[in-house]
């Protein structure tokens, strides 16, 4: 693994226990980021893309437990520590920012105090320098007036301007990751670009790394350097964005570039959709989760799941039957 | 606005900008202030109480929010027929037959009739509303946002769904979206709108591919285009929309538009006729 891998999730496997039954949201999670770089985590309802995310600090709800895998962050075996040990994690090495920000900001607390808390909860620093550090990473963020501001409650806050003060919370102790999920859903079309400008400008200047999850391909094509596909609770692809769009190889990655149309507009009138529904994780099938759904299904697609292997610089698949590489002319 | 027999229409804006109002006064959900709704060229103010009621249905609304939309203790059959026994068409035989050839049209099928909303998936959900809306066959359906909901790879169904039934029964349809490459592959003309007024009106490919009021540039530049080759863009606007009370004087863009003029400033632009088919609200267009 290289020396700059900020994020490390290899055959992650989730149990759940829901009333009587097990289920496995997530059979076999990969997850690679390294320091200065955006991935992007797509997928769709029931691809297990936000349990494993939050493996990755192990903020899963109860039921939910890690069955097998590895999971390093910035170096460490997460699997291996305490409460303690992820307590120092949460909110330093690693940050978070959360869809809905309104929902995750404590509305009886000002602005300023929140992110001031962040720092306080890390550095031992006394409450004026800790202030001071909340108006400088509000600065990066590019919350304006950041020091006038600081007594604001996030009532009184747009929904671009809370989400910067969730991104400066993330960022304040200076983490080697940032697990952003659905950061720019509830937000306007207009505010969004600003928020996807601002998390690629803070991987350039503070070379941190970001797990960027998200099912909306647009973002992925606009803000991600590389991808990862998930797919009824498994990996089924990594590659650059660019590899993703223009030369994927699994027929899942074909299937949702082809059915998001884009806005050059193309001569074929209909959308193409995939048919049927995304797999229910309660009643899973044997073998791929995708061949009910998939063009190029073979017999042996049904009988046994196929393995996550690397296929070139950069480039891992779970695919017996691949699309065809690209032809260049 | 207007809208014409056939037509597919696109309403296109950021939050507050008005456009579900706008759909929710077309169906008599809200009233409006000032203006007026025709229908087929009859003002709805001059309809009286009774022909106002049982005459609204040539326009129907699929919400934002399908599952929200259905009653979770009605089953599917009893949803779709619920418009068809309000407004007393037919014999219930003839009713409960209706039901069963609306859920073939919209694709699902029959033996759903007796399952609750609950027990169905969020694309069949929305396909529910849809035939419950077509119930009393419409003129005119509005669906607001029918697709944000639902999972990308089931959205091109849907939306699939409604061009297939807009050409069969060359209904209008007004589609209120915030996807804009949505839009293009849907709609044959686009409004955009920017804090309760339209700002710009035309083709879709032509707005699109050439805005001519700075916030569509805006709109346009800021769209996240699931294509990573066309990924450097032109500058987007700063700041946010802002709150539509106390707006101040001349054109409601002028705060954050990056060609903004002295005479922006003063007054309130109109929309008008701008080369063919074409209307924009704005002293300086950018074509």
């Amino acid at each position: 693994m290289a020396a700059d891998t900020v994020l490390a999730i290899k055959g992650l496997a989730l149990d759940a226990r829901i009333r009587r039954t097990t289920a496995q949201p997530v059979a076999d999670a990969h997850i690679e980021v390294r320091a200065g770089e955006i991935v992007g985590l797509v997928g769709e309802s029931g691809s297990g893309k936000t349990l494993t995310a939050l493996s990755a600090l192990r903020l899963l709800p109860d039921n939910i437990e890690i069955a097998a895998g590895r999971i390093e962050v910035g170096g460490q075996d997460v699997r291996a520590l305490d409460e303690a040990g992820l307590a120092a994690l949460r909110g330093s090495v690693v940050g978070m920012v959360f869809q809905d920000p309104i929902g995750s900001l404590n509305p009886s607390m000002t602005i300023g105090r929140q992110v001031a808390e962040v720092v306080r909860i890390h550095q031992q620093t006394d409450r004026a320098a800790a202030d001071a550090r909340a108006i400088e990473a509000l600065g990066l963020v590019g919350f304006p007036q950041a020091r006038e501001r600081f007594d604001a409650y996030p009532h009184q806050l747009s929904g671009g301007l809370r989400q910067r003060v969730m991104i400066a919370m993330a960022i304040a102790n200076e983490p080697r990751l940032v697990i952003a999920d659905e950061p720019t859903t509830a937000l306007d079309v207009t505010v969004q670009a600003q928020i996807l400008e601002l998390l690629q400008s803070l991987v350039a200047e503070l070379g941190i790394g970001v797990l960027l999850i998200t099912h909306d391909l647009g973002v992925i094509a606009n803000a991600a350097d590389r991808v990862t596909v998930m797919y009824g609770g498994r990996t089924v692809e990594q590659c650059s964005t660019l590899e993703a769009f223009g030369d994927m190889r699994h027929p899942y990655t074909e299937a949702l570039v082809a059915s998001a149309p884009t806005l050059e507009g193309s001569e074929e009138l209909v959308l193409r959709g995939i048919p049927g529904t995304p797999p229910d994780p309660m009643r899973p099938e044997p073998g791929c989760p995708f061949a009910p759904r998939c063009a190029r299904a073979l017999p042996d697609c049904v009988t046994a799941p196929p393995v996550f292997t690397a296929i070139g610089e950069g480039r891992a698949l779970a695919c017996i039957n691949p699309v065809p590489a690209a032809v260049r002319v | 606005m207007t809208i014409g027999e056939g037509e597919s229409v696109a309403l296109v804006g950021e939050s507050g900008c008005g456009k579900t109002t706008l759909a929710r006064i077309a169906v008599r959900l809200e009233s409006a202030e000032t203006g007026d709704v025709l229908v087929d060229g009859i003002s709805r103010r001059d309809l009286s109480r009774g022909q106002l009621r049982l005459g609204t249905t040539e326009i129907q609304l699929i919400p934002q929010d399908a599952s929200a939309a259905l009653d979770p203790r009605m089953t599917i059959a009893v949803s779709i027929g619920e418009p068809l026994s309000i407004h007393r068409r037919g014999s219930k035989a003839e009713r409960e037959a209706r039901v069963l050839d609306l859920l073939d049209e919209v694709g699902l099928d029959r033996s759903l009739a007796d399952r609750f909303p609950h027990q169905l998936s969020g694309g069949q959900r929305q396909r529910v509303v849809i035939a419950r809306a077509l119930a009393l066959e419409p003129k005119l359906l509005i669906a607001d946002e029918p697709v944000s909901a639902l999972d990308v790879s089931v959205r091109a169904q849907i939306l699939n769904l409604l061009r297939e039934i807009r050409e069969r029964r060359s209904l209008a349809l007004l589609l209120i979206s915030h996807d804009l490459a949505v839009v293009r592959t849907i709609s044959e003309r686009i409004d955009v709108m920017y804090l309760g007024r339209i700002v710009e009106s035309g083709p879709t490919a032509a707005v699109i591919d050439q805005p001519a009021h700075p916030y569509t540039a805006a709109l346009v530049a800021a769209f996240p285009d699931p294509d990573p080759t066309t990924r450097e863009r032109r500058a987007a606007p700063e700041g946010e929309v802002p709150s539509p009370v106390d707006l101040p004087v001349g054109c409601a863009f002028a705060g954050r538009c990056l060609h903004v003029q002295e005479d922006c400033r003063a007054t309130d632009p109109h929309l008008s006729d701008h080369g063919v088919a074409r209307r924009v609200a704005c002293f300086h267009p950018l074509v």
